[in-house]
Parts: structure tokens; C-alpha cells; sequence
């Protein structure tokens, strides 16, 4: 308010001309946020390396147990890549529609998404409760221990993901799309989004490599 | 007077700027999405079926072939879902991406790498060849 004064004050050509300046000199601090949640997302993609490193060297070595092709039950994983794959385009309408300013459909879709991610992560459970009960648990080999631990951890990314959209749901309808809650969401955004791209490492070079003779 | 309007029209557009820069560095577009989607789900579909309906009868093939569509279709996201481009953030973003996708390749072939030369060289029946041949 005081800037508004003070520049119309002065007024003439320098006002605005001081006016232009501060507006290209303002974009630091607004997006500091977004840039550290991308550098941690950044270290999240190191962690996952690794596990796919690990995976890459030990996912052969099946100790005489059952191999990829044994277990892998690929039609499954399609239905949970496309869950995965549908919770994005659903989280991006809630974007858009935080764009606008509309409360109800951020908070709809923003449902959506989580009953997909839900979706995703009962299946993977079901998947896991069904090797474990067929003796293929993470003690059975090398490549069933690696395999475990990788698609573990994205499974863990996802139900913290769900945790985090929740709390988020129940914030927008406490307080409403206010900057803090958009920044929040953004960040969210950039989280299910990365997930989803993980996801495209594990079913490609766990899945269906995993099969491959 | 006109100079007062002149200044609250260029700060209008300073909030403005402020509204698109929070809410992502480029703001969002259906269209983006949508286009994101439709090429992830071709994406997606076509290694599958490679892999299902055993459309090649060498592995290696069908593995180098579901490589290259995975490595495009984490290109798709990153474009049209994450907004990665050169100026989100004055760049930095990109910056922090190349940098990982460095340490990432560096990590995987080179673990992938050491570990097969240590699988081939040190196997029990290999070792005693291996040291045979040895100055």
C-alpha cells in the first residue's frame, strides 16, 4: 500500500519506470519453497538409484528360487500403472482448478486421486501378501530381498503421498485456497508426479525385464 | 493521473506475475495435461504388448526397445506433468535435474558395470582359469 503512495506521489515517467524495475527484481524469495522441495526430490531420485543399482546387480541371482517369470503377474501391474498413471492426470485437474479458485472441485479431485493412489496401494499389498504366502518372501533370494526393498520403497512413497493429500484436504477446507495451502499443493504436485515417474523405472526394469528369459 | 493509473496497472501486473508464480512457474493447462496423458498411456501401452505378445523373439531387443520407450515417457512427464523447461526458477531446476541424472547414470552403469566383471571373473570355475593366465 505505502509503495502505491509513494511512487503516485513522485509520479511521472520515473515512478513507472521504478515501478518496472521492482517488478522484474521480485523473483527470488516467492519460489524458494518450490525449489527446495524440487533439490529434496532431487535426493529422492538418489535414493531410488541406488535401489535400482542394487536391484540391477541382484535381480538375476535368484538362489534357486522362483524367477521373475514365475511371479510376475503382468496384466496386475498394468491395471496398477494405469491406477498410477489416471491419479496424475486427476491431481493435474485439481491443479487446474486451484488455478481458478474453485474449492469444491480442487477438493473432488483431489479425492480421486487419493482413492486411486489407495487403489494402487492395495493392489501392491495384495501382490506382496500373495508372494509372501507363496514362500517367495524378501528371505527367499537376492533378487526377491532387492525386489522387495525397491518396489517397497515407491509403495511407501505412495501411502505417505495418500497421508500428505488427506492432511492437505482437510487444510483446504479448513482455510480454504489460500497462498500457503497453493504452495502446499504445488508441492504435493510435484511429489505425485515424481512417484509417477519412478514408477516408469520399476515397471520397466523390474517388470517387464523381470520376465524377459 | 495517468501516471497513478500507469503505476496501479503495473502493479496489477505485479500481482498477477506473483499468482502465476506460486501456482507453478508456467500455470498449468488442460491441454498440457491432456497431451501428457494421451502420450503416457501410448507409451505405456506399447512396451507391454512388446513384452505380453512376445513381439521380438531376442530379449535383449525387446529389453533395449522398453528402455528407449521408458526413457521417453520420463521425458513426457517431466515436460507436460513436472513443467520442467530452462526457466522455472532462473533455471536452477534444470541445473539440480542434469546434475542428479549424472550422479543417476554414474551410480547405474557403473554399479551394473563392476558387478558383472566381478560376477565373470570371480566365479569358482572361472578363478583358477583366470589365474592360470596370470604374468
Amino acid at each position: 500500500m505505502s509503495d502505491i503512495t509513494a511512487s503516485s506521489i513522485h509520479g511521472g515517467v520515473g515512478a513507472a519506470a521504478g515501478a518496472r524495475f521492482h517488478v522484474s527484481g521480485e523473483h527470488h524469495p516467492e519460489s524458494g519453497t518450490l525449489l527446495g522441495f524440487w533439490l529434496y526430490l532431487m535426493s529422492d531420485c538418489l535414493v531410488f538409484a541406488c535401489l535400482f543399482a542394487a536391484y540391477g546387480v541382484l535381480g538375476r541371482s535368484y538362489a534357486a528360487g522362483p524367477t521373475g517369470a514365475d511371479l510376475f503377474d503382468l496384466p496386475m501391474v498394468a491395471v496398477n500403472t494405469s491406477l498410477l498413471l489416471l491419479s496424475s492426470i486427476t491431481y493435474g485437474f485439481a491443479v487446474l482448478e486451484m488455478q481458478r479458485r474453485r474449492l469444491r472441485p480442487v477438493l473432488a479431485w483431489l479425492a480421486v486421486t487419493g482413492l486411486l493412489g489407495a487403489g494402487f496401494i492395495s493392489l501392491e499389498l495384495y501382490e506382496f501378501a500373495h508372494l509372501i504366502h507363496e514362500g517367495a518372501g524378501p528371505q527367499r533370494s537376492a533378487f526377491l530381498s532387492s525386489f522387495f526393498t525397491l518396489v517397497g520403497t515407491h509403495g511407501l512413497h505412495v501411502s505417505f503421498g495418500i497421508v500428505w493429500l488427506i492432511t492437505l484436504m482437510v487444510q483446504v477446507g479448513k482455510h480454504g485456497l489460500i497462498a500457503e495451502n497453493r504452495r502446499r499443493l504445488m508441492c504435493l504436485s510435484m511429489f505425485w508426479h515424481f512417484l509417477d515417474v519412478v514408477w516408469i523405472g520399476v515397471f520397466t526394469f523390474v517388470y517387464l525385464m523381470g520376465v524377459l528369459p | 493521473m495517468s501516471a497513478h493509473h500507469a503505476d496501479t496497472t503495473a502493479h496489477a501486473a505485479h500481482h498477477g506475475h506473483d499468482d502465476g508464480h506460486e501456482s507453478g512457474h508456467s500455470p498449468s493447462t488442460l491441454k498440457g495435461y491432456l497431451t501428457g496423458f494421451v502420450l503416457s498411456v501410448i507409451l505405456t501401452a506399447i512396451p507391454f504388448a512388446l513384452v505380453m505378445f512376445k513381439a521380438f523373439d531376442n530379449a535383449g531387443t525387446t529389453a533395449a526397445v522398453i528402455l528407449a520407450f521408458a526413457a521417453v515417457q520420463i521425458v513426457v512427464h517431466m515436460v507436460y506433468f513436472l513443467h520442467m523447461n530452462g526457466k522455472s526458477e532462473g533455471g536452477w531446476t534444470l541445473l539440480a535435474l542434469v546434475f542428479t541424472l549424472m550422479l543417476v547414470v554414474i551410480t547405474l552403469s557403473g554399479s551394473l558395470w563392476v558387478m558383472y566383471h566381478l560376477n565373470h571373473n570371480m566365479m569358482p570355475a572361472a578363478a583358477t582359469h583366470d589365474m592360470r593366465k596370470m604374468p
